[in-house]
């Protein structure tokens, strides 16, 4: 199988890139990891008449930390979280090793992902979990999007045809909390998309009080989504076993599922709450073994 | 015209920005041990070594990878003896079609190459997930390359005394 036809662009410099997607708009698409725009075109699901290239714009390849975030440029691969522990984010690290399969990690990108806009998409619920920001930039402007204002619907987002995603920030939970984070997939196979995704992660005090909770879902809406009605019945609680019952009923309520042949619109329910508990459950125990653990 | 090092040997080849990798290692350089299985991204047969990183070859443009470095089950017999993986799979009887071998060949040597230290069963059988094997089932396969990993141990080992 082969693509159509396409004019070929791969820039070096974001200004570059920014001048032929500007010239193109709707015509382009962008090619980062190509783990999802590539098979789509062969198939041809998807036919731009020019596609421009990013994976040479070495400053979109960058992570950078401050007190208060972490900053990864768009085309850090999935891969390289899959060998990466943050200690204040785990999640990027429990999220990564679910994505498709080891080769597809090797090439996909995290921005890609995003722009993607795949509602199976595994990065969508971590890092509305996260309550990440994305930093989209087009020639003439550049602005800060919250993930949770970015999708719009399948494969459908608030980018306009001249902008491309830059970087993604994620804020990082205050130095002297614990952090803890589940990342549950349901999949009939490895490098299936997921029937059920659930991002799950929450920071305590030293007294065991949620002060930061974050609940993403995949595979059960027009979009990723996220379980803020949960979130917000776990924020200055401790992690009883009622609350997490609480915030697994609510989080069910939350999604959107649609009956197909991975499953019926319930069963996605029930596993978005059973995942929620059982995630919840899980981080729960990571902070009571927290001193447990060999440093 | 698309250029690169494959087999650390420098080829170009004039192909339409379409053309995909794995079409561009087979008809235009003629390297025929990179298979095209499902050409759907989910197989893992056209497995190459892009820069050392196992890649599935039908979902990168071959002009995407211009001036990089291609691995392929082609570059690891090195003067008519097989690569020690080659041997094990061999010995152990990893394959039966043999199709998903070249695949298996060249994530499982990007998986020595990266782990140095202990491997076991689980882990080979986690990078290999993006392999397919329709006919043997992963077990010699799992055992081929921890094998090889003995194998290659013990060949340092020997270099080191001697």
């Amino acid at each position: 199988m082969f693509p159509y036809p396409f004019r070929y662009f791969a820039p070096t410099t974001p200004e570059e890139a920014f001048g032929v997607l500007e010239q193109y708009g709707d015509e382009a698409k962008i090619l980062a990891g190509g783990q999802s725009l590539l098979p789509m075109m062969k198939l041809r699901l998807a036919a731009p008449g020019v596609l421009i290239d990013i994976n040479g714009i070495s400053e979109w390849n960058r992570i950078t930390e401050d007190a208060h975030a972490l900053t990864q440029g768009s085309l850090i691969r999935h891969s390289h979280w899959e060998h990466t522990h943050h200690i204040r984010i785990p999640l990027l690290y429990e999220t990564a090793g679910h994505i498709a399969d080891p080769l597809v990690r090797n090439r996909g990108t995290v921005g890609g992902s995003l722009a993607h806009a795949d509602p199976a998409a595994d990065w969508g619920a971590s890092l509305l979990a996260l309550k990440a920001q994305v930093h989209v930039q087009s020639r003439v402007r550049e602005r800060w999007i919250a993930l949770r204002d970015f999708f719009i619907d399948t494969f459908v987002t608030v980018l306009e045809p001249q902008e491309i995603v830059t970087a993604i920030q994620i804020p990082l939970a205050s130095e002297t909390d614990f952090t803890g984070a589940r990342y549950l997939k349901l999949e009939r196979k490895v490098g299936d998309f997921a029937v059920v995704g659930v991002a799950v992660t929450c920071s305590f005090n030293d007294q065991g009080i949620v002060t930061e909770a974050g609940i993403g879902l995949a595979a059960v809406g027009a979009s990723p989504l996220s379980a803020s009605g949960a979130e917000s019945l776990l924020i200055n609680h401790p992690l009883t076993s009622e609350v997490i019952q609480e915030a697994a009923e609510r989080a069910a309520e939350e999604c959107d599922p649609q009956s197909d042949r991975r499953g019926s619109e319930e069963y996605k329910r029930a596993m978005v709450r059973v995942f929620v508990k059982r995630g919840l459950r899980a981080i729960q125990a990571d902070w009571e073994n927290r001193l447990k653990k060999p440093a | 015209m698309v250029r690169v090092t494959i087999n650390k040997e420098p080829r170009e080849a004039l192909v339409e920005p379409r053309t995909l990798l794995a079409y561009f290692i087979r008809d235009a350089l003629g390297l025929t041990g990179t298979h095209v299985g499902c050409d759907t991204t989910s197989c893992g047969a056209c497995t190459v070594l892009l820069d050392g990183v196992p890649v599935k070859s039908c979902t990168i443009l071959a002009i995407a990878v211009q001036g990089h470095e291609i691995e392929t089950v082609e570059g690891l017999e090195q003067e008519g003896v097989l690569h020690p993986l080659q041997q094990a799979f061999w010995d152990n009887h990893g394959l039966q079609c043999g199709f998903c071998t070249p695949g298996m060949l060249m994530t499982s040597k990007a998986l020595l190459q990266s782990s140095p230290g202990e491997l076991n069963e689980a882990d080979v059988r986690r990078a290999i997930s993006g392999n397919l094997c329709r006919c043997t089932g992963y077990v010699n396969i799992v055992k081929a390359v921890l094998a090889a990993r003995e194998r290659l141990r013990e060949a340092q080992e020997e270099v080191r005394t001697s």
